[in-house]
């Protein structure tokens, strides 16, 4: 995971502000969309294949995000473990899922929401805490 | 063979359907408050880039034209058993970001506004928003120290609320408050989308 610039931590071209801007872009190839699946806020991701060896050819960001969702994790949950702005977050997982690393599960929609199931079991949840 | 394998995979993993419930209210009205006192996780933060492409998408110089703005939002989660995830957003307040409103509303199942009795008509743009949008949504009135007590009833004649909106009063920073504010919420979104049907004994076999 060392990178040829940690050696380098006061290299001063390249500006903490900047690399928070530009990292984001060159990470997803200047891509602002993923290439598959649809990624609300609160999509769930989950890993189902064994975590890869640094090797793999697999960003640092991607190897962080697939053992990160060992355990389910939404978008949001990923963007703000990893740092990175959702988007961006949205464009890898997409990559992700299409080398079959993760599997999604979306949200519910609006007409879930006519489930009368799913608000017995929030209400009852809320009513333990 | 390994894309094979992981997509069974995929298939057998059975994961929670998350549920998304937006905090909204004027700036300092108490949204992240709210959501850390019954967030079962300490508030995380992500960050939206958002392009605005509206204007002069057609502009071949675009790059000019196209703007990114970096909005943070605020949110905890709350796990119901296996089945449910419930992710409580803090809507960021500021009005000319509403079209990240539009995503996070989408497939939400309500809203609580919060209204801070100093500051009554910070929240009117919630208020609207969510009346426009027909999303299920109630008023929470934060009581901080000091304020001014306001009878409930006076506050939804201040905000011009409709009867059927249920108005609580809370203190944000109470995880059983907060509970509260969050079960009224549930009841009444149950309410506005099942109406009559809710509560009435199951259809027999």
């Amino acid at each position: 995971m060392t990178g040829p610039f940690d050696e380098l931590p006061d290299t001063e071209w390249v500006g903490d502000e900047a690399g928070a801007i530009v990292r984001p872009y060159v990470l997803t190839r200047g891509r602002t969309e993923p290439a598959s699946g649809r990624f609300d806020l609160v999509t769930l991701a989950v890993t189902v294949r064994s975590v890869p060896h640094r090797d793999s050819g697999l960003d640092p960001e991607c190897l962080t995000i697939v053992r990160l969702c060992q355990q389910p994790q939404s978008v949001a949950e990923v963007a703000a473990h990893t740092n990175l702005p959702a988007g961006t977050v949205r464009v890898l997982l997409g990559d992700l899922l299409d080398q079959g690393y993760i599997a999604l599960q979306e949200p519910h929609s609006e007409t879930d929401m006519h489930d009368e199931r799913l608000y017995r079991a929030v209400l009852d949840g809320l009513r333990a805490l | 063979m390994d894309s094979v394998r992981s997509s069974r995979d995929a298939g057998r993993i059975k994961l929670p359907k998350a549920i998304k419930i937006l905090v909204a209210g004027g700036f300092g009205a108490g949204k992240t408050t709210l959501v850390g006192a019954v967030s079962e996780i300490a508030p995380l933060s992500t960050e939206e880039t958002l392009t605005n492409r509206g204007v002069g998408i057609d502009d071949l110089s675009g790059v000019e034209s196209k703007r990114t703005t970096t909005v943070a939002m605020d949110f905890g989660r709350i796990t119901i058993g296996d089945a449910y995830r419930l992710y409580l957003f803090g809507t960021p307040g500021q009005e000319r970001f509403w079209f990240l409103w539009d995503e996070l509303a989408l497939g939400a199942l309500g809203a609580v506004v919060i209204a801070d009795t100093r500051r009554l008509a910070d929240c009117f743009p919630s208020l609207d928003y969510f009346e426009r949008r027909q999303t299920p949504f109630i008023v929470a009135v934060n009581c901080f120290d000091g304020a001014r007590r306001y009878d409930l009833e006076e506050v939804r004649l201040g905000l011009t609320l409709h009867e059927d909106i249920p108005i609580v009063m809370c203190d944000a920073r109470q995880r059983e408050s907060g509970k509260e504010v969050l079960i009224a919420l549930v009841e009444h979104a149950m309410r506005t989308r099942l109406g009559a049907t809710v509560g009435g004994d199951p259809p027999s076999p």
